[in-house]
Parts: structure tokens; C-alpha cells; sequence
């Protein structure tokens, strides 16, 4: 518990700092069904529904009977390690960077052959493993495959461990540390090992319960920030900016309010204040920073948490500006992503379902404890995501959105009558 | 053209301009700022959360001498009518709803001069943060500097504003906030019995810290403002101010319908009545 791992040396003042290279990130449409899948850390493949073949690389029809009827399903990713080699020189600068690089051929038990990098804990081939989908730094899906039998962690082996935003050793940024969520989360990132957390504090004068607690934390500092405040924001991020390895947006401003029910619109604009404007400004003074020191060493800037809500993808009418200010915020995070994936600096959005907290208060089980959303935050950190829906509602919620949105409105609307 | 004409013909000034301008330039009298800074770190009245908010203080650039505007700087600023150092209208409270010309717009331009009474509560603010300014503490300042004349404000120093750290400033536990302010007979005293202008204090309200929970809530906002009386609050430097003999320049923002606003408030002090600061 709580034990930072071994720090990184120290950086060389007098060497460069190198820039960010990344593995080609150039995919076909179609091949992107890969990519959609690994954000949300599934193995996905193209099954013909017509003949049923499985098949990989993606393609536009079945290589089987060249049905156009095909659809992205669940794997389970085991197979056979088949063949392996280590390439020792590379054309792509992100590879040569990295070199020697272990890669395969794994045959799924489906039939189909597919290349996978090969985690080092994985034996000499032929051997059993199991094939997980993973984003590269590019945040494209590339297959990694691990030891079929217990858990392996891709953070285990250092080459694969970029694939990863994993906290141990690293210096973290949590945004508002008020919350029963922010405490959550500064707490889990604590155990998980990171190096060192900053947890913002808005309104000092404001004593929340738990919060004092929060500095026994060994790694913990708390610093104030508001980020309704862009002067806050900005003497903030150039004090500590140029040292944040992740940056754990937790500052949320829930109101539970209909149109109807609260009158003008004061309340939705704190909402917006804090979940939009607020995501807004850090991006501007931290994204920045971030993007310049994404290659620096072992202690590189590597990663952006937001902690959205399930209420971003449909409105939640009986939380109607809430949801609205949430959705803002996801917006604004696809942008943040487009700024910050060229310096390979992944930006993960969480959206959990209904927290168990005040504001939920009178939304029915099964609700998300803060600790839930907290250890959802580190699994994201640690796995190779970039969309994490945690919990039932937000499965749910998830299925029925891309199952028909236009259902999913309907059926939410209802609840406010 | 009419303005340039009058510049050009030369006039003697009359006495009364002659003797405004000498006397802060001679030095006469002196000028006492009681206005806090406007910063988005000062802080604003605490609400329960569920409750419609205050908005502090917030300022965003426009341009610095930038792509966004080469040559100039400016920012939007945005806050509540009841931020930093501010003025309370009678409109502020239900109890003054119907009163004639009771928002910052319509309070009439003769009120923004009112000599003031500053009684010094700091020892017993000092001691208590709930302390409760009471008729017997108005009577006895009235026995030492006379009584309190109809038409003047009464600003009660606690050396409040000494409080530079906010969490202390503010003063909340778990029952809500600590600060003094005046009792609800007090505030009837001096609103039926003398008449004054209004009430000015050190603190984020008029009232005490815990005044909610006197009879009538808020004893001071009820009566002050349901008898067309007027409030500041968030002052500061008191404690440079004599007991009586002081002049007090407040003059609120002219806002539309306005329940009150921030302002610049100054104390104009004959000299030699003119104290140094307490710390």
C-alpha cells in the first residue's frame, strides 16, 4: 500500500529532451473496427454472417466467400504461438527507438493467424498465449500476445509497458480533491504506487470531510486549484506543469436539476464553469507542457483522465443541464485528444453511471461507490484503454446507445415525467 | 464645442471649488480606502450547495498586447451584486421589496455621502467570533462621542479585514460561520430609535456569522432593509477612522434593478482625527 516504486534517475540538464516519435498510425476505415474495439479493451474480430469465418487483417468483405455481411465480435484471443522473431533494425523511428522488438504469429483457435507483439513473460514458440487487443502510442489497436494461463500485466514488460499509462513511479495531477470521488481517486493512485500527487483544492475555507485525512497520503501535496478560475489554472501549471506525468481531471460540478426545475440559468452555468470551461482551461495550460515532455525519459508526460459521466452520451433529463455540461465535456475531450495524440499523450474518458454520493442520492441501486470509480481510474491507467464505462448502468446505458441512441433518448425521457 | 468654449473663457473658480480642491491637496483632510482588492481568491458568501450561488470574482483576458488585440490590454470581468467589498440595496431583502427607490439605481445620489460612527468591537471580536454588538454597547458609545445622528451610517470595527487568510476570514466549522455582527434589538435601535443610513461591517454579511438562526433571521438585513436602510460590507482599515467625524463615500454601480454591488468605498477624515493602523 501506498509505496511509490523506484524513481526514475534524474534527467541529464545538459542533454536534449527528445520529442515524441510514434508507431505508424496510419489505418483503413475498416480496420479502425479494431481500434473502437481496443478503446474500450476488447478483442474484436470481422465474423462473416453469412458463412461465419473469422477473419484478420480487417477487410471490406469475408476473404471466404466475399460477403459484405460482416460484423465485429468478442474474441477470447486464445491460440498458439506458432512463430516468433526479434527485429533488430527498423525503418520507423519509434521502433528503432525501442529496438530489439519481439513480434510473432499467433494462430487463434478460430483459425485465423494473426501478428501480435509477444509479451517477454511469454515462452519460446510454439506455445500457448492468449491475444489482447492494446493501443499503441499512436492510440491505434495493435495485438499483444501474453501467457495463456494467470494474469499478466502488459506493464510487466518494458517495451510493452508504453502501451500502458501505468501510475507506479509517476507524478500526478488530481484536479479536485474535494470530492468523495477526487478522495477516491487520490487514495487508489496512492496504493497503486504513484510517485507523487497533487490534489487541488478550490475554496479552502470550504472544509470537506475526509479531505484533511487525504494528506497522510505519502505521496500527497495538496495545491490550490480552482478551475472556474483561469488565473488559478495558469500559476498552477506554471508551478508544477512541467513536472505532471498524468493529469486526473476529477473537478465536477453535479446539480440535479430539469429544465423546468430550477429557473434561469445560474446553476447550469457553474455546471459548465466547472465541467467544461473548467476541463477548457486546463487543457489550455496543461496540454501544452504535456505535448513537449511526452518523450522525456522514463518520467514523460504520458496521460489525460477525465471523469465524465454515463449522462454524456444521452441526456438524463431528470439531471438535464448536468448531462449537458457533461457532454460538453466530452466534446471538448475528443478535441484534446486530436491536440495531444501526436505526442502520443493518451487522453482517457471515464463515464461511469450513477456514484454513490449526495447528488445521486435519490437514484435508485445499482450504484458506483467513489472506491469503483477510483479503481476504474487506475485499471484504465494500467491497461491499454481509452473509454472505460465502469459499472452496470453505464454497460447498460453503453449497449443501448450503440445498439439505437434514438431508443436510449426515449426511453431516458421518459424518467423525467 | 460648448465645453471648449466654456474651457477657453476664464472664469475664477468659486470659493466652494477652491476649497474642495485645497483642502485634500493641502492635506487637511485625508483620504482612508475601505475597499478590499477584487480578486478571484477573496471569498464570497457560503450558501448550502443546492442553493442558487454568489459568483466570485473571476476575471478572463480580452487581449495583452497580443494576436488577440495588438496594442491593448483588457479582461472581462464577471462576479456577483454581493462580492468583495459591496453595498446592500433595500431590494436585497424581502422585507424591503416595496420600498420606494430601493435598488442601487434609484437609491438617491445624496445618500453616497453620510458622515460615519465606526465602534470599535475589536476587543470583544477578538475574544469571541460570535460576539453580538447589543443596545448597551450603542449607548455607551454614544456616551463617550455623542449620539448617533439620524442619517449616518454606524459601521461596527472588528479588525476583521486583518484576516488575510481566507479559511480564517471566513471562519466555518461544521455549524456554519463564526463571525460578530449586531443582534436583532441592536439593529431595531438603531433603525427606529436614531435612524441611521445603514450598517457597514468588517465581515462577509451585515449580520453574524450564525444570524440565521436568530428571530427574525437575519435580523439586520430584515430591518435595515425593511425600514429603506442600506449595508456594506467586506470593509476594511476601520481602524483608521475616528469614532465620529469621518465622511463615507459609497457610491454603488448603477445597475438595473440591482439588489446592491461591488464599489469603492472611502473614508474623507479631517487630518488630525486621522489614526495609524492597528497592526
Amino acid at each position: 500500500m501506498g509505496q511509490p516504486a523506484k524513481r526514475p534517475k534524474r534527467k541529464n540538464p545538459l542533454l536534449r529532451t527528445r520529442l515524441p516519435t510514434l508507431p505508424p498510425g496510419a489505418r483503413s476505415r475498416v480496420a479502425l473496427g479494431l481500434t473502437a474495439a481496443a478503446a474500450r479493451g476488447r478483442l474484436e474480430l470481422q465474423v462473416c454472417l453469412d458463412c461465419g469465418a473469422v477473419q484478420y487483417p480487417p477487410r471490406e468483405v469475408c476473404s471466404a466467400c466475399l460477403s459484405h455481411r460482416l460484423a465485429w465480435r468478442p474474441q477470447d484471443g486464445r491460440g498458439e504461438l506458432i512463430a516468433e522473431t526479434t527485429l533488430r533494425s527498423a525503418q520507423e523511428l519509434f521502433f528503432r527507438e525501442r529496438l530489439p522488438w519481439r513480434v510473432g504469429i499467433v494462430r487463434l483457435d478460430t483459425g485465423v493467424n494473426v501478428i501480435a507483439f509477444v509479451h517477454e513473460k511469454v515462452g519460446v514458440a510454439p506455445c500457448r498465449v492468449r491475444v489482447e487487443a492494446a493501443l499503441d502510442r499512436a492510440t491505434q489497436a495493435v495485438l499483444v500476445a501474453v501467457p495463456d494461463q494467470g494474469r499478466t500485466a502488459m506493464s510487466d514488460d518494458p517495451k510493452l509497458r508504453e502501451m500502458t499509462c501505468d501510475p507506479r513511479s509517476r507524478k500526478i495531477l488530481v484536479t479536485d480533491g474535494k470530492s468523495v470521488v477526487g478522495q477516491a481517486v487520490a487514495r487508489a493512485l496512492s496504493a497503486a504506487g504513484a510517485d507523487l500527487i497533487w490534489i487541488g483544492e478550490a475554496e479552502p475555507w470550504k472544509k470537506m470531510p475526509g479531505f484533511e485525512a487525504l494528506c497522510a497520503l505519502p505521496q500527497a501535496v495538496t495545491i490550490p486549484l480552482d478551475v472556474t478560475d483561469s488565473r488559478s489554472v495558469r500559476e498552477l501549471a506554471g508551478e508544477i506543469g512541467g513536472k505532471v506525468d498524468i493529469v486526473v481531471n476529477t473537478a465536477d460540478c453535479h446539480r440535479t436539476f430539469t429544465i423546468a426545475s430550477r429557473r434561469g440559468v445560474e446553476t447550469a452555468q457553474l455546471e459548465m464553469e466547472v465541467n467544461y470551461f473548467g476541463l477548457l482551461r486546463l487543457a489550455q495550460e496543461f496540454a501544452p507542457v504535456l505535448r513537449a515532455r511526452a518523450a522525456d525519459g522514463a518520467a514523460n508526460a504520458i496521460a489525460w483522465v477525465n471523469v465524465l459521466s454515463i449522462f454524456a452520451l444521452a441526456n438524463y433529463p431528470p439531471h438535464g443541464t448536468y448531462s449537458a455540461s457533461k457532454a460538453a465535456a466530452l466534446s471538448l475531450s475528443q478535441a484534446l485528444r486530436a491536440e495531444l495524440r501526436p505526442a502520443g499523450v493518451r487522453v482517457i474518458n471515464l463515464f461511469p453511471g450513477p456514484i454513490d454520493d449526495d447528488w445521486d442520492q435519490l437514484e435508485l441501486p445499482p450504484k458506483l461507490s467513489p472506491t469503483a470509480v477510483a479503481r476504474a481510474v487506475v485499471e484504465a491507467l494500467k491497461g491499454s484503454v481509452e473509454d472505460v464505462y465502469p459499472g452496470d448502468v453505464a454497460q447498460d446505458w453503453l449497449a443501448r446507445h450503440l445498439e439505437n441512441p434514438k431508443a436510449l433518448e426515449r426511453e431516458l425521457g421518459g424518467k423525467a415525467l | 464645442m460648448k465645453a471648449a468654449k466654456r474651457a477657453k473663457t476664464k472664469t475664477p473658480a468659486s470659493g466652494h471649488r477652491a476649497s474642495f480642491g485645497g483642502l485634500v491637496a493641502s492635506g487637511d483632510v485625508r483620504l482612508v480606502d475601505l475597499t478590499q482588492t477584487l480578486s478571484p481568491d477573496f471569498p464570497a458568501i457560503v450558501l448550502p450547495p443546492e442553493m442558487g450561488q454568489c459568483r466570485p470574482f473571476r476575471s478572463e483576458e480580452i487581449s495583452r498586447y497580443d494576436d488577440r488585440g495588438s496594442g491593448w490590454y483588457w479582461n472581462n470581468v464577471s462576479f456577483g451584486e454581493h462580492t468583495g467589498t459591496h453595498f446592500d440595496a433595500p431590494i436585497h431583502w424581502i422585507s424591503g421589496r416595496d420600498r420606494p427607490n430601493n435598488s442601487v439605481d434609484t437609491v438617491p445620489i445624496e445618500h453616497f455621502i453620510a458622515p460615519a460612527n465606526v465602534i470599535d468591537c475589536c476587543a470583544e471580536a477578538t475574544t469571541d467570533a460570535d460576539f453580538l454588538l447589543t443596545v448597551g454597547h450603542v449607548k455607551a458609545f454614544e456616551k463617550r462621542h455623542g449620539r448617533i445622528a439620524a442619517g449616518s451610517w454606524v459601521l461596527m470595527r472588528t479588525d476583521w479585514s486583518k484576516r488575510a487568510d481566507a479559511v480564517a476570514y471566513q471562519n466555518l466549522d461544521d455549524t456554519g460561520q463564526h463571525t460578530p455582527g449586531p443582534d436583532a434589538d441592536c439593529v431595531r435601535f438603531l433603525v427606529n430609535e436614531r435612524d441611521v443610513l445603514g450598517f457597514g461591517t468588517e465581515t462577509i454579511g451585515t449580520d453574524a456569522g450564525q444570524a440565521a438562526h436568530f428571530t427574525p433571521p437575519y435580523p439586520c438585513h430584515y430591518y435595515m432593509h425593511g425600514a429603506g436602510k442600506y449595508g456594506l460590507q467586506c470593509l476594511c482599515n476601520l481602524d483608521r477612522l475616528p469614532a465620529t467625524g469621518a465622511l463615507i463615500v459609497a457610491a454603488p454601480l448603477k445597475i438595473l434593478e440591482g439588489s446592491g454591488s461591488p464599489l469603492r468605498v472611502f473614508a474623507i477624515v479631517p487630518a488630525p482625527a486621522l489614526r495609524q493602523s492597528s497592526r
